[in-house]
């Protein structure tokens, strides 16, 4: 799986590559994927072969790795949709593809679920889960528990109902579908479901939550990472934001917006949920990962769900209650002084807060919050969490907006920038049983790819430049770096090859939502382009152009 | 029997054969000088790109701007610069830049992902519509231009935004 584990840690146990010699790796082999929008995946190494789903048109190519050069045994064409290019709010990417009982699983962009034979590269099943025309897309990397392939929709800004849908691994048919907004049955919320916030309590709060029929265009998709635990039999994933963003149009908590569930994976059945952001204010979405980790925490053993959530704060709970341990803020925030424990609720600044036809300026974080989509590493080795994010803050002016199918159903103005560091990226060591930051290493553009961290204490990210980075997992000290031809905004992988040796693999290709200055050739001009990113993104077409490339290093 | 089923099948054969063998004696002449998507014509000649009323008229402009937030083409165009969808305030233009190009392109929308508003709008709106986006890369008079934006300081109004000669078009000068 993309993730790497059910967990979620993106560890590799893997030591061939250490602090040591890790500043003599070299490119091994690359592979252009012929693709030139923003390249968010994760290659899938399964045996001997390397599984790579481009961004659309989500191509599926198998590379033999047992052959010099890794050429292509075969590739899989979906032939999504071409108009599904034009519903998918953050470019055309996909986050990449899982592996179970001989097959490869993933998602195309016009909301086909697809399972290919990873010998022959033959379509064993193909389904389709949603619809372009509602303004559903796929992007995610589904996970599969069970015997069934989970995954969830996007398409929080036009409008969509939230969902997560489990087919049948072998057959591909529809096992369950649990919604976000909308009543309890659609919910898949029962009598065992024991949310440990009052305000998380009550009968069909996905649509009294809400103002009338509101939560049938509310949004809070689910795009982001689904992890598992196998004891407790849980699978954790959170949702999106509600739409639309300008809050003066949703009065009520909108819930299940912005919401972490765990749910039994075999029927959907949710067993507690916990809103990290009632009333969402910022486009705030909780779609990040969940961490299944088991530690010391407060000198008791505990098992932990840790979650670096956009809104700034890293989140520990107890995944077998949906406690909320612990929320420290890991970033600079003013939109919330904290999270109160007692009631789970954050403690919001009411100046902060967006105003229909008035601009509200200096909120920190900005809509793609602290931490974003990129995903965060964990090693055991060094007891850290490695987490790409972003500094930005913005100014907002609410706006009203009336929903119309298969199109933005936003409402809203936005301009970022900066923020007070006046670095737009970091990565950052930290620490989460103490709740404090370990080390930090400032980026110029915001770290938009992921971490992965091995046995060698090494950890790789990319940034939007185009450099590949190695640096050391205790301490942040540089060790090695190579600029590929675009911005990385890909999520590092690290594997061992048929030959033995271990490889370090990741995609090159700049795009996404940070990235959409270039990947779509944005205008500058226009500050509030690509919902506002762009204002903070002027310069990135500077310093990197388009271009779809996986690269592979190794030790010589 | 055997004799009685052939004579059926005959038939059946030429019924449907009728169908698929029928001419139009006289073809119906077709004539589109609106809406092409490229400027390249096969034979010598310019094509004559037809006007916008709308263009010309600043209430009609204004009035387009406003529309182009209510129908939310904000959402992927943004404010001109683009998001999901392409950027409108600059030089380069996909499906072409004369106004009947971009009227036709929000009529039946575009392939990679523009929505076809047909019988969503009604054709006046259209026309202010499309008249605005030619605004929004200077294309239009400046004394008919919307001269102020109500909203979060962004880009220039378009009155007073430059004009971004389309680039990658070998069609005339824009007047």
């Amino acid at each position: 799986m993309a993730a790497k584990d059910y967990a979620n840690t993106r560890f590799s146990g893997l030591k061939e590559i250490t602090t040591d010699n890790v500043a003599s790796l070299k490119p091994a082999w690359t592979f252009s994927t012929g693709v030139l929008r923003g390249h968010e995946g994760a290659p899938l190494v399964v045996g001997a072969t390397m599984y790579v789903v481009t961004p659309y048109p989500n191509n599926l190519y198998a590379l033999d790795l047992t052959q010099p050069g890794a050429p292509a045994k075969w590739v899989y064409k979906p032939k999504p949709l071409t108009a599904s290019q034009g519903v998918a709010c953050c470019d055309t990417v996909n986050r990449g593809a899982a592996y179970a009982d001989g097959k490869i699983f993933y998602n195309t962009l016009d909301n086909h679920t697809v399972a290919v034979d990873a010998q022959t590269g033959t379509e064993v099943w193909n389904t389709k889960v949603g619809d372009i025309a509602v303004g559903e897309t796929l992007t995610m990397a589904p996970i599969v528990v069970k015997g069934k392939v989970i995954l969830g929709n996007s398409g929080g800004e036009m409008g969509i109902r939230g969902r997560v849908t489990a087919l049948d691994a072998t057959t591909g048919a529809v096992a369950w579908r649990a919604f976000h907004t909308g009543p309890d049955a659609d919910v898949l919320i029962g009598p065992n479901f024991k949310p440990f916030y009052p305000s998380d309590r009550g009968t069909d709060l996905g649509v009294s939550s809400w103002p009338a029929d509101m939560w049938r265009t509310g949004g809070a998709s689910a795009w982001g990472w689904i992890s598992y635990d196998p004891e407790l039999d849980l699978i954790f994933y959170g949702t999106a934001n509600p739409g639309p963003w300008n809050p003066d149009l949703r009065p009520g908590d909108n819930k299940w917006s912005c919401t972490v569930f765990a749910r039994r994976p075999d029927t959907g059945e949710a067993v507690w949920a916990y809103q990290y952001n009632p009333h969402d204010l910022y486009d705030h979405d909780s779609v990040n990962e969940h961490m299944v980790l088991d530690l010391m925490f407060k000198g008791q053993m505990r098992k932990l769900l840790v979650h670096p959530e956009r809104n700034g704060h890293m989140y520990v709970f107890d995944r077998q209650t949906g406690e909320v341990l612990s929320a420290e803020p890991f970033a600079f925030v003013n939109s919330s002084t904290g999270v109160d424990l007692k009631t789970g609720r954050p403690v919001m600044v009411t100046e902060k807060k967006p105003i229909t036809g008035r601009v509200v300026r200096d909120i920190c974080p900005a809509a793609p919050g602290a931490k974003d989509w990129q995903p965060t590493s964990y090693s055991p080795q060094t007891g850290l969490l490695y987490i790409p994010h972003q500094d930005l803050c913005q100014d907002v002016e609410a706006l009203d907006v009336g929903y119309i199918a298969g199109t933005p159903y936003v409402g809203a103005n936005v301009k970022m920038y900066a923020g007070p560091s006046g670095q737009r990226g970091q990565v950052q060591a930290w620490d989460i049983v103490n709740g404090k930051q370990v080390w930090k290493i400032q980026e110029n553009f915001p770290v938009w790819s992921g971490t992965v961290v091995t046995a060698g204490d090494v950890l790789f990210y990319g940034t939007m430049e185009g450099w590949f980075k190695a640096v050391n997992a205790k301490t942040g000290a540089p060790l090695w770096q190579f600029k590929t031809g675009s911005g990385i905004i890909g999520q590092p992988i690290t594997y061992k090859g048929p030959d033995g040796k271990q490889y370090v693999a990741v995609f090159s290709g700049v795009g996404g939502w940070a990235g959409a200055i270039v990947a779509g050739n944005l205008d500058s001009r226009d500050p509030t382009a690509a919902l506002g990113f762009v204002n903070a993104m002027s310069d990135l077409p500077q310093h990197t152009t388009k271009g779809g490339t996986l690269h592979v290093f190794a030790l010589p | 029997m055997r004799s009685g089923f052939a004579f059926a099948l005959c038939l059946i054969l030429s019924l449907t054969a009728c169908e698929r063998e029928k001419r139009e004696l006289s073809p119906q002449p077709t004539r589109s000088e609106a809406g092409l998507a490229t400027d390249f014509v096969a034979g010598a000649g310019a094509l004559q790109p037809s006007g916008n009323p709308a263009e010309l008229n600043a209430p009609a402009l204004s009035e387009g701007k406003t529309l182009f937030a209510t129908y939310n083409c904000t959402g992927c165009h943004a404010n001109g610069g683009g998001g999901m969808g392409p950027a409108l305030m600059d030089d380069e233009w996909i499906y072409g830049y004369y106004p009947d190009q971009i009227f036709r392109t929000i009529l039946e929308g575009r392939p990679n992902g523009m929505p076809a508003f047909r019988g969503r709008i009604p054709d006046y709106q259209v026309w202010s519509i499309a008249g605005y986006v030619r605004s929004m890369s200077g294309l239009v008079r400046k004394d008919a231009a919307p001269g102020r934006d109500d909203h979060l300081s962004g880009k220039k109004p378009e009155s007073s935004t430059d004009k971004m000669q389309p680039s990658n078009s070998a069609a005339p000068t824009v007047p």
